[in-house]
């Protein structure tokens, strides 16, 4: 600790998880899945080699948005649906920082709907981690743009008729170039997808499916259950066919007539087409198709749909800058004032 | 060659640098105004007149008034645009009154600006657009240049149309292309009336034009048409010359109050030795600031085109937090959309500058015409107690230094400043001196770096909390838009607390007051009535004043540039005068504040037509206030 007292260290210290604790009392509600989160954002942070004065929390507002308090970084807790504008202000002044924003389903699907599409369509370099727990919890329990038709909260008594986000549907409509999904109780899947996220150079977009005990409790139990998540979930790796169940057994497979997914059964010749599963592929279809895969048709695909690699906004717009002052050398207010036409008295 | 045109007027050849034949009437001042179908060109006419005017000397002001739409009907009167310039050989304030002189292009030009032209004013008419469709759109049953509603004005009658025909036969362009040099030809018959040197004008047209030399070389050859036609025909009884303007000594250059926020915001980044972000959203008339900057990158700017408003401010939140000088730009339904995120700007402390260019309102109101009614929204326009710093700009030129001083509260103080423009002045221009370099006062941005006894909301002794950005090292702290410890900075929703942070930003805010320079009347120390203003209508206030001044009447003018915090001495300077009016392009927001602050009886004087207020109307509002008889051996 006396290391991290001094604060001046020219060797670079080995970090660990105590050193991204705060002293702030965690303040979610007892068996929050944002607990679980936290603990492997403040375990993998360490792993990245980044000095932690280079890391920047930024939030909107829910209750995955009181994130930056309790990690001992830079942290921005903002204003609601706005983390991603922020962050992207920030990350243009200054593009050395590794920047997280941290929001919910409410934040950014809702009110920050716009702000999240144009950032993934820009492909800052921005990690961006959607805690979904589709429900607005810190404002008591309404439906939100990830509920299921015919939740039944306090604002939907009748139950809610509007259909759902397909979430990762949306990041990748927007042309996301990092694209991934995992779920707050498969801790070490998560530690991967965060680590692959920070190494992302572009917006890396990260759907957490996260349990909210109090007013949506149990709604990813299926993906969860020790007895039934092999059942339910897909874990997408590379190069790997799209296999899932207790024995392996079942499928995702492709209807090539119909340009559809479906589920089959390993090595049963049904007239479909295996897939094996390509993150970097630069068309987008596949990704698309298996961010459709939804319950009860389908398994839940977790793991990482799309990663490729694509020119940043901020390196293209600092380019443009570097090659203005190239071209015609970095500009002096003498000469900013003092060109075009004068007159002198 | 004049005598070659059979010029028998007698007059002989001046001798001047046109060698030309008719007497030359030395003026001091002349107000023209450009108008025609929003696809004429007048806005460039009007420009490149007015850059020549200003290259000779003469003082200049301008008021460029345009219709929203990029093209209405050709023809209607719903698309005429117009530009109005004074050139004087005197200090001027104004684009003046009422024009003197009127170019109209068609008959809906004419018809929505014959009320404004002077009576024995000159008018100079396109006849060749008088034809039964254009009467017709304007509204005329009978061509209005034939049925004596013209007779109280010299007309000069010329068909331009048919002079461009003429003069670009054989030059392989098409019927719309020689249309369109029209404005070259007016511009070209003005410099002849004007005694101009179309010499780099006619320079400043083949650069205009290099991408498209053959364009380039048609308006050449209308505009020395035009020039020529002056000469050959004998329209006009003698031209005229203003003499150049016995400006202070100094470099000058012509701005216009957008280019020199634009040019203030840079020189501020430069001032600081911090980059700058501009994050802006298209809107009227502000997208000028965010043009005039996207070309300014290798002076330090970044620009950023965000995908809406409040995208905007918050990416200037955010890189305010990185340590660079974030600015967004707006008018005024941009304004109301970024004021959360510039609520989070106050609680958090943070330096953030928004740039409101204000038009009419409310909502999308008439985004090209001026008015000054979202002072009130800056002061108070956020949920719960969120002061921030207002200052205006009186001129154009002015528009510099206010947006350099915006970004030094700002950063100094850490917390949002409003700069309040508007529509007259973004699109207005006038001579400006260039400062020296040297005389500019840095900027002090003081990052924190030391980590020993660092706390993110320890305050100095003027209560402004460090800038302690990501980056530096032991400094690690969060903030928020929730409310906060004093000090510490930590989640706190301890009632005393509240208060305290409250009361300590607004302290912070009133506190920006200790460093202002007095505020400073234009006329006698006391008098009878005080005219108090702010912002873009200062051209207007100050000629009126000067001319009840001049008048013999004790009338001074209070102009503010500072409207939150005011300035320490402004209720004292209320106090010398009996009268105290304040003249606004709204419905009384200045007033209000200052009754409320000062429990001063302040007259308004209001306009809210999306125009500037015109000279006369000041001077004879004015005039009521004064006690019957003053200043009556002036008026005898």
């Amino acid at each position: 600790m006396s290391a991290a007292q001094n604060g001046h260290e020219h060797e670079p210290r080995k970090l660990t998880k105590k050193d991204f604790e705060t002293d702030q009392a965690v303040r979610w509600c007892p068996g929050c899945g944002d607990y679980a989160i936290l603990a492997q954002m403040q375990k993998v942070m360490p792993e990245l080699g980044i000095p932690k004065e280079k890391i920047v929390f930024v939030s909107g507002i829910g209750c995955s948005s009181r994130f930056p308090y309790y990690m001992d970084t830079y942290g921005f807790h903002t204003i609601h649906g706005r983390a991603p504008a922020i962050a992207t202000g920030l990350k243009l002044a200054r593009p050395e920082l590794s920047i997280w924003v941290v929001t919910g389903d409410g934040d950014a699907l809702s009110i920050g709907g716009n702000h999240l599409i144009h950032t993934l369509r820009r492909n800052i370099d921005l990690k961006i981690l959607l805690f979904n727990n589709k429900v607005y919890g810190l404002t008591k329990g309404q439906y939100s743009p990830t509920s299921e038709i015919g939740m039944k909260t306090k604002s939907s008594p009748a139950g809610s008729v509007a259909r759902p986000f397909r979430t990762l549907s949306l990041a990748l409509g927007a042309e996301a170039t990092f694209v991934a999904r995992a779920v707050d109780t498969e801790v070490q899947h998560l530690q991967e997808m965060i680590s692959r996220m920070a190494v992302h150079k572009g917006t890396a977009f990260l759907e957490i499916y996260q349990n909210c005990p109090v007013f949506n409790d149990g709604v990813f139990d299926e993906l969860k259950d020790r007895k039934t998540k092999s059942d339910h979930l897909l874990e997408l790796e590379q190069g790997k066919p799209l296999v899932f169940g207790k024995n392996a057994e079942s499928c995702v497979k492709l209807d090539t007539a119909r340009m559809r997914l479906y589920v089959g059964k390993v090595a049963e010749s049904d007239g479909g087409v295996d897939v094996v599963h390509d993150e970097a592929n630069p068309d987008p279809g596949l990704a698309m198709l298996l961010a459709r895969c939804t319950p009860p048709e389908f398994p839940t695909p977790i793991g990482v749909l799309r990663a490729v690699s694509e020119p940043t906004f901020e390196d293209q717009t600092l380019a443009q800058n570097q090659a203005a002052i190239a071209a015609r050398g970095e500009g002096s207010l003498q000469e900013l004032l003092y060109s075009g036409d004068r007159w002198d008295v | 060659m004049a005598d070659q045109n059979g010029n028998a007027d007698g007059h002989s050849d001046d001798g001047g640098a046109s060698g030309r034949t008719r007497p030359i009437k030395q003026l001091d001042s002349v107000v023209i105004r450009f108008a025609g179908d929003s696809g004429d060109g007048m806005q460039l006419t009007g420009t490149e007149f007015t850059r020549t005017a200003a290259l000779y000397g003469n003082d200049i002001a301008t008021f460029p008034d345009f219709p929203a739409e990029i093209r209405a009907p050709a023809g209607s009167l719903a698309g005429v645009s117009g530009f109005q310039l004074q050139f004087s050989s005197n200090e001027i304030f104004t684009a003046g009154d009422a024009p003197e002189v009127l170019v109209a292009m068609n008959p809906a030009a004419l018809r929505t600006n014959l009320p404004d032209l002077e009576r024995g004013g000159l008018l100079i008419v396109n006849t060749g657009a008088f034809k039964a469709k254009n009467l017709e759109l304007a509204g005329y049953t009978a061509n209005p240049l034939e049925d004596g509603s013209v007779a109280a004005f010299r007309v000069v009658p010329i068909d331009f149309g048919k002079h461009v025909t003429a003069a670009l036969h054989g030059a392989g362009l098409s019927t719309k292309e020689v249309s369109r040099t029209q404005n070259f030809f007016a511009l070209g018959l003005l410099f002849w009336l004007y005694d101009r040197e179309p010499a780099r004008e006619l320079d400043s047209i083949r650069k205009k034009f290099s991408k498209n030399p053959e364009l380039g070389a048609a308006n050449v050859k209308v505009f020395e048409a035009g020039y020529n036609l002056g000469e050959t025909l004998e329209l006009f009884e003698s031209t005229y010359s203003v003499p150049p303007a016995k400006l202070g000594a100094g470099h000058y250059r012509n701005i216009t109050g957008n280019e020199a926020t634009a040019l203030g915001l840079v020189a501020a980044g430069k001032l600081a030795n911090l980059p700058v972000l501009y994050a802006s959203y298209p809107i009227t008339p502000a997208s000028d600031v965010l043009h005039n900057l996207a070309g300014y990158a290798r002076y330090g700017v970044t620009t950023f085109q965000a995908e809406d408003e409040i995208a905007a401010v918050s990416a200037a939140v955010g890189a305010s937090f990185g340590g660079a000088i974030g600015v967004t730009g707006t008018s005024g339904p941009g304004f109301a959309l970024k004021q959360e995120a510039i609520g989070l700007a106050v609680a958090v402390e943070l330096p953030l500058v928004i740039v409101n260019v204000q038009r009419a309102g409310p909502s999308t109101g008439m985004p090209t015409k001026t008015e000054q009614a979202d002072l009130l929204q800056a002061i108070v326009g956020r949920n719960g107690e969120s002061p921030i710093a207002v200052i205006a700009p009186a001129t154009p030129a002015e528009c510099f230094d206010l947006a350099i001083q915006a970004v030094r509260l700002a950063v100094e103080h850490m917390c949002p400043v409003a700069y309040l423009s508007d529509g007259s002045l973004a699109n207005g221009a006038e001579p400006w001196r260039l400062p020296a370099i040297e005389a500019l006062e840095p900027i002090n941005p003081g990052f924190r770096t030391e980590a020993e006894g660092f706390a993110p909301f320890l305050r100095d002794e003027r209560l402004v909390r460090p800038w302690a950005i990501p980056g530096t090292p032991g400094l690690e702290h969060r903030i928020g838009g929730i409310e906060k410890e004093d000090v510490t900075g930590n989640i706190s929703y301890d009632p005393e607390n509240h208060e305290h942070m409250v009361r300590t930003r607004q302290a912070k805010i009133d506190k920006i007051a200790d460093r202002l320079p007095p505020a400073q009347i234009d006329g006698p120390e006391r008098g009878d009535v005080l005219i108090v203003g702010w912002g873009g209508t200062y051209g207007s206030l100050r000629q009126a004043a000067l001319q009840l001044q001049r008048e013999g009447n004790a009338v001074g003018h209070l102009h503010l540039r500072y409207l939150n915090p005011l300035q320490g001495n402004v209720g004292e300077l209320l106090a010398r005068y009996r009268r105290v009016v304040v003249a606004e392009l709204n419905r009384g927001q200045l007033r209000s504040i200052l009754r409320d602050k000062f429990l001063v009886d302040a007259r308004g004087l209001n306009k809210i037509q999306g125009k500037p207020f015109k000279v006369r109307e000041v001077v004879e509002a004015v005039r009521k206030l004064l006690p019957a008889g003053a200043a009556r051996e002036m008026h005898a």
